[in-house]
């Protein structure tokens, strides 16, 4: 009892931070080469794109929305990007029509959400659907794999380049992190944000453009997609629309509420989304360096997620005032 | 010469020429063709790997649906897309409809294990394409993987083997660790190093067909052991992976990357680019083609399981020498077709 009043303050994001700490450190400490420079870079850079996803993510999870459809829209609009210029179109009209498109996709996603009001977990589950049937039927109808041709040119630099000797997706990673705390700590959308996820229905109240905004997160997450497709495609030199049949997505899913956000909206940050990512890339590096095979770390990836849930509902437990309608 | 002489004369020649005109209208004397022919006409065959997204699964296909089709035969194809649930109701299914001919690939070993015994006993011929699954149906059609396994962990023996200036470490990447050319490759790769001494494999790690996950472990292995002479990777579908973290870690000279796939045209791009050093090539059309045959032979054995054969498809190295030389083939023909 008296120990739970003493652990009050402990919020999720510190447990999962507490355990990436302790981690690192006996990572540190037992493996040869964990802690050097080249090492971390690729830790990084290895979580990168899940980073980039999990903010897309955050934004429409704090709105109290979840977008389900993040992955199939990165797969497809950068497949017909990288599919496009092989067939000859210049490399900047093939970029602008791929982010057309993941844009458009999610402009319908948006307002399938906002005004036709359907709920966003069987909205997004559908149009990721329908975005990856259309995709394979009507835009990529070869082979399931694109890859990237010789005249991709100066783009190609975005998923192998380095700047200072840091890769360029881990500065596209950090820049796009910037960005997004700004948007949601200054700008009046990222305010109102938070105040629909808190809320909705007090801020329809209030005279926020409730229904626009919810737009615009899912077009923001949009854009985060398509820029983690790119580095994705860049770095393997080829984009695999057979992702959009992996675990990717729970995965970003697993990162934002890893880091402390609430599903239920309005509570969460830019912060518990790069604690989730680096408790991640954090174990996956150390397991790949232990040489432990992939369905094993999976076991060991989600027995980490249930302690951390676990000890949170310990020290934070539900009543009625953490409790939310919708909480799940 | 008596006018009953004549008359039989006359008769005889009526009769020989009549005779003559018959063999004439007769087809031309080949009395084996017909009931190749016949055994093959009007039958139904069934394709299902898993799934038609992929070039192997395009090459493998588009020939057997052109032959198919050239002897007055139906061919459908389903695309379960990479599900093993999908393809267990499709399997499911078919085995309800009749086709004559089931073409498969096991997305592992036990999955449609049952499911094909279950078609064969309905007197369903069943080819299993390049990944062989835990029963032996009428023909299994692909490479010798524990073969080529072996040959490749040679080839890798002699690049970092006693003997050679360097680490002497060379790391493998898995796919499905149950899928059978990701088991079996692996277990002849391991039947040859288990008692070499003077090989350190540092690494052992499943990617599941993933070019994005081989990548993040040959990136970690390569800071790990920088030194690392060599990667074998089981498909180069995921290999582009690896042979990327090689190549933008700056050791494309230093590292042999070695795998194995079906040698469309990206592939040997890929080994242009020294992205890939050497490629075990099995020939996806030339695949296609063993798979015609073993439906022709099924066929006209009495299917369902009559006979059971073991079709390994021929392979051949392509290294950056002979890569010019090789038939590079482009996936979208076969696509094409297929659709």
């Amino acid at each position: 009892m008296k120990l739970t009043g003493r652990l009050k303050n402990v919020s999720q994001e510190k447990i999962v931070f507490t355990i990436t700490l302790v981690m690192f450190a006996v990572f540190a400490l037992t493996l040869d080469g964990f802690i050097g420079t080249s090492n971390l870079l690729a830790l990084l850079r290895s979580v990168a794109v899940l980073g980039i996803l999990g903010l897309g993510m955050l934004i429409v999870v704090l709105g109290r929305g979840i977008d389900l459809s993040m992955v199939a829209n990165m797969a497809i609009s950068v497949a017909w990007t990288i599919q496009l210029v092989g067939t000859g179109m210049p490399l900047w009209a093939a970029l602008a029509i791929g982010l057309g498109f993941a844009l458009g996709m999610s402009l319908i996603t948006g307002i399938l959400v906002a005004f036709a009001e359907i709920p966003a977990i069987f909205a997004t589950l559908a149009m990721g659907t329908f975005i990856y049937g259309f995709g394979r039927a009507h835009l990529i109808t070869g082979t399931d794999v694109v890859y990237l041709p010789s005249n991709f040119g100066w783009a190609s630099q975005i998923g192998q380049g380095r700047l200072l000797g840091i890769p360029i997706p881990i500065i596209l990673a950090a820049i796009l992190a910037a960005v997004v705390y700004l948007f949601l700590r200054f700008s009046k959308h990222g305010w109102n944000t938070y105040n629909i996820g808190d809320n909705t229905q007090a801020s329809r109240i209030t005279g926020i453009a409730v229904r626009p905004t919810i737009v615009l997160q899912y077009m923001l997450s949009g854009t985060a997609a398509y820029l983690a497709g790119l580095i994705t495609a860049t770095a393997v030199q080829s984009m695999n629309t057979r992702m959009v049949n992996s675990n990717m997505i729970y995965d970003v899913i697993l990162i934002v509420v890893l880091g402390g956000v609430s599903l239920s909206g309005g509570r969460g940050s830019v912060r518990n989304v790069m604690v989730g990512t680096l408790l991640i890339g954090v174990l996956v590096n150390g397991m790949t360096i232990m040489d432990i095979q992939y369905t094993i770390q999976n076991v060991i990836k989600s027995l980490i997620l249930l302690l951390a849930i676990v000890a949170d509902s310990v020290i934070n437990p539900r009543d009625e005032q953490t409790g939310q309608q919708g909480d799940i | 010469m008596t006018l009953k002489k004549l008359g039989k004369l006359a008769l005889m020649t009526v009769a020989s020429i009549s005779v003559a005109g018959g063999a004439l209208a007769q087809e031309p004397n080949d009395p084996f063709r017909d009931p190749a022919i016949e055994s093959l006409e009007g039958k139904w065959i069934a394709y299902l790997p898993i799934s038609a997204g992929f070039d192997l699964a395009q090459a493998w296909g588009g020939v057997v649906k052109e032959e198919s089709e050239r002897y007055g035969m139906k061919f459908t194809v389903q695309d379960p897309n990479w599900s093993t649930d999908a393809m267990a109701q499709g399997m499911t299914s078919l085995i309800a409809e009749q086709p004559d001919v089931i073409v498969t690939q096991n997305p592992d070993t036990q999955s449609l294990a049952r499911l094909m015994m279950q078609a064969n006993r309905a007197g369903i011929t069943v080819i299993q394409m390049n990944m062989q699954g835990a029963v032996q149906t009428d023909a299994y059609v692909g490479p010798d993987y524990i073969d080529m396994g072996r040959k490749i962990a040679e080839r890798a023996i002699e690049q970092c083997g006693e003997g050679t200036d360097t680490s002497h470490k060379i790391s493998i990447v898995q796919g499905v660790i149950t899928g059978g050319v990701s088991y079996f490759q692996v277990q002849g790769i391991m039947d040859v190093l288990k008692d070499r001494e003077d090989i350190e494999i540092v690494s052992s790690q499943a990617a599941d067909w993933d070019a994005s996950k081989a990548r993040a472990i040959t990136e970690t292995v390569l800071q790990q052991h920088p030194d690392l002479c060599a990667v074998l990777d089981m498909w180069d579908g995921q290999a582009i992976g690896t042979g990327a973290a090689v190549k933008q870690a700056g050791l494309a000279d230093s590292v042999t990357v070695i795998t194995s796939g079906g040698g469309a045209g990206s592939t040997c791009d890929l080994i242009r680019d020294d992205t890939f050093d050497i490629v075990y090539n099995y020939d996806a059309p030339g695949m296609g083609r063993d798979a015609w045959t073993a439906i022709m032979i099924a066929l006209q054995n009495g299917g369902g399981g009559n006979s059971k054969t073991q079709i390994f498809s021929p392979t051949h190295i392509m290294t950056k020498d002979n890569v010019d030389q090789a038939s590079c083939w482009d996936a979208e023909i076969y696509a094409s077709r297929l659709r």
